[in-house]
């Protein structure tokens, strides 16, 4: 048990030679007695980074279900840190009293909006970028990797001035273009590099018997590549999801804004005092992200990883 | 899925050798592969490039809003001037450029442990990274929202904490000081950020080859030295890609300022991309705000090339 990370890592790096496995396994007793030490020490610190990863979410959510009156007691009044009593105010005051349901709406349209328009576009180009002979792809990708770093602020005062001159201010639909400035680079990285991971054998097998190369992509590519693009997607829908700069500088009325934005309204209006309520809203729209992350963890490690450190 | 594995499942036979295509076909097909490429490279235009000329433009002209109808004349380089007279841009700067130092490297340090202990096979693994991917995931309005509750003086754990084991704190208004705000943000911004880097390191890490760590162990290196001497220079790709991303987000940080602080108390915590949110939206003074905006995308492309200065590896 307690030689589990040496003994799985073995096996791949060396090829079954007895000698070295002797001295690995002579290492192992010399350290038999430390061993149990060390372990026990480890496995405080991942104790710890848990707590530190996972009870500030259970601090909110035990906020969150305080109702109004227990909440201004503060901490150690009515509630302890596990609280006596729980209550779904909070929440009910935020979907009747603040309309929370719209925003949430808002945020899913434009989320979603953009999570589609990402990966056909991105998975388009990323395509072409991996596998067709396109003078520039170099000078392509370079723009696109410069354009995942450029200052978010920086376009907050032009694009204010272009959605004002097009009557689009405070409206969220303009917003699925704009939070592909967030979405396109990753995505386009991550489905270039897959793509060029393919065989070309498979498509020039489609290509011999005739098929051209929009039916190939359709019959042999796309097919292969629904991993990819999903995991392109929920990175998109991630970072989609999470915009607040935007949607601040753009909004302006309550019936038009994204969840993030609402949260923080609540946060400087009459209800500011009230976490218990504000909290309750953090944790809805904390749900569907953990499920996201839950489902897809492999794919979304994978994505960050092959999209920064292979290209 | 391996290039070879998706051969075998699909059974086609590999042709191997030159693609059977001729001059038509590949010209049609360079036609096709710009019309595929086409609409990321308009739509990044649109969204970065327009909006980078426009900055150019405004912050050479008297472009200000609340001054509806006056004609946007030519400024010169007066906005840029007026960046280091009354803007509050030079005290901003240095701000920024600290969190930025501190944030990263904290949270580098901490990432690289993070990174180290999932290395490890242990069981409970796949727990404990789902457990760090939620921080990184959730919107920053979620990671500031959250530590705004966590440290408030009232209803927060933080100052409950400190108040039962009697120590000293237990009754800060963290958000009101100058240097108990910036606290409570480096908190926060790390708690969302650091997964990131350890995710990024945990993939370096992960190809290293091990018999390399064999070879050291062999040769009867310590544990610290093989670390020292090998780990830390052959993680120096992923360090980069890491590095490279994180300071560049720190530096042009702003939802976190936003919420927690909005730049406050008084100024103390206003950073670049602040300033430029305010002299844009507040101020509507688009001749400035272009200005700022100018000086973060020169100044984030200085740090990026600086870092892919020094990181890169030395022949």
């Amino acid at each position: 048990m307690a030689t589990t990370p040496a003994s799985a890592a073995l096996p791949a790096s060396t090829p079954s030679s007895t000698e070295s496995a002797q001295v690995v396994s002579q290492w192992r007793k010399s350290r038999g007695p430390r061993h149990l030490g060390n372990q026990l020490l480890f496995y405080l610190g991942v104790l710890v980074v848990l707590l530190i990863a996972l009870f500030p979410f259970y601090w909110i959510l035990r906020t969150s279900l305080e109702s109004n009156s227990e909440f201004v007691q503060g901490v150690g009044g009515a509630n302890g840190i596990i609280p006596a009593h729980l209550t779904l105010s909070s929440y009910i005051d935020d979907f009747t009293q603040l309309h929370f349901l719209t925003p949430l709406i808002n945020s899913a349209i434009v989320a979603l909006g953009c999570t589609l328009v990402t990966i056909v576009v991105a998975s388009l180009a990323g395509y072409a970028l991996a596998r067709l002979p396109i003078r520039g792809a170099g000078v392509i990708l370079t723009f696109v990797l410069l354009a995942g770093f450029f200052p978010i602020l920086a376009l907050v005062g032009p694009l204010f001035l272009l959605l004002r001159d097009l009557g689009l201010l405070n409206n969220i639909y303009p917003l699925i273009i704009i939070y592909l400035v967030y979405t396109l680079p990753l995505a386009t990285w991550l489905l270039r590099n897959f793509f060029g991971q393919i065989p070309r054998e498979l498509e020039e097998a489609a290509l011999v018997d005739g098929a051209t190369r929009l039916q190939t992509l359709r019959k042999v590519v796309v097919p292969v590549s629904i991993p990819a693009v999903f995991t392109a997607g929920i990175l998109s829908f991630i970072l989609a999801w999470n915009d607040f700069a935007f949607a601040l500088s753009f909004l302006d009325t309550p019936g038009h804004f994204t969840a993030p934005l609402a949260i923080v309204v609540f946060g400087q209006s009459q209800f500011a005092t009230y976490y218990n309520r504000i909290d309750a809203a953090v944790v809805v729209i904390t749900i569907p992200i953990a499920i996201l992350v839950l489902i897809a963890q492999r794919r979304i490690v994978s994505g960050l990883t092959a999209g920064s450190l292979k290209g | 899925m391996t290039t070879r594995a998706v051969t075998r499942r699909l059974r086609l036979p590999s042709l191997g050798g030159a693609p059977p295509t001729g001059a038509v076909v590949r010209r049609a097909d360079r036609r096709l592969g710009y019309a595929l490429v086409a609409p990321v490279v308009i739509l990044l235009l649109l969204v970065t490039g327009y909006p980078l000329v426009y900055n150019l433009w405004n912050s050479f002209h008297n472009v200000v809003l609340s001054n509806a109808g006056a004609p946007q004349t030519f400024a010169g380089i007066k906005n840029y001037q007026q960046l280091f007279t009354t803007a509050g841009f030079v005290p901003a700067l240095l701000r920024t450029l600290a969190f930025t130092v501190v944030s990263v490297v904290l949270e580098t340090i901490a990432a690289l442990g993070l990174a180290l202990m999932l290395h490890r096979s242990f069981r409970g693994r796949g727990v404990m990274r789902a457990a760090i991917l939620i921080p990184w995931a959730v919107p920053t309005v979620v990671s500031a929202m959250l530590w705004v509750t966590m440290f408030d003086p009232r209803s927060g754990f933080v100052d409950y904490l400190l108040g039962i084991l009697h120590l000293p704190g237990s009754n800060t208004t963290w958000l009101a000081g100058e240097w108990t705000a910036w606290a409570a943000i480096l908190v926060a911004d790390a708690w969302k950020n650091v997964p990131f880097i350890a995710i990024i390191l945990l993939a370096g890490l992960q190809l290293i080859p091990s018999d390399v760590y064999e070879a050291a162990r062999m040769d009867g290196a310590s544990a610290w030295q093989s670390f020292r001497r090998m780990t830390l220079p052959l993680l120096r790709p992923a360090l980069m890609v890491a590095l490279i991303f994180r300071t560049l987000q720190a530096f042009l940080v702003f939802d976190i300022i936003y919420i927690m602080t909005g730049g406050g108390p008084g100024t103390t915590t206003e950073t670049l991309s602040y300033l430029n949110w305010y002299a844009f939206l507040v101020n509507t003074n688009f001749g400035v705000g272009g200005a700022i905006s100018v000086s973060l995308v020169v100044i984030s492309l200085l740090i990026a090339g600086g870092i892919v200065l020094v990181m890169r590896p030395k022949t």
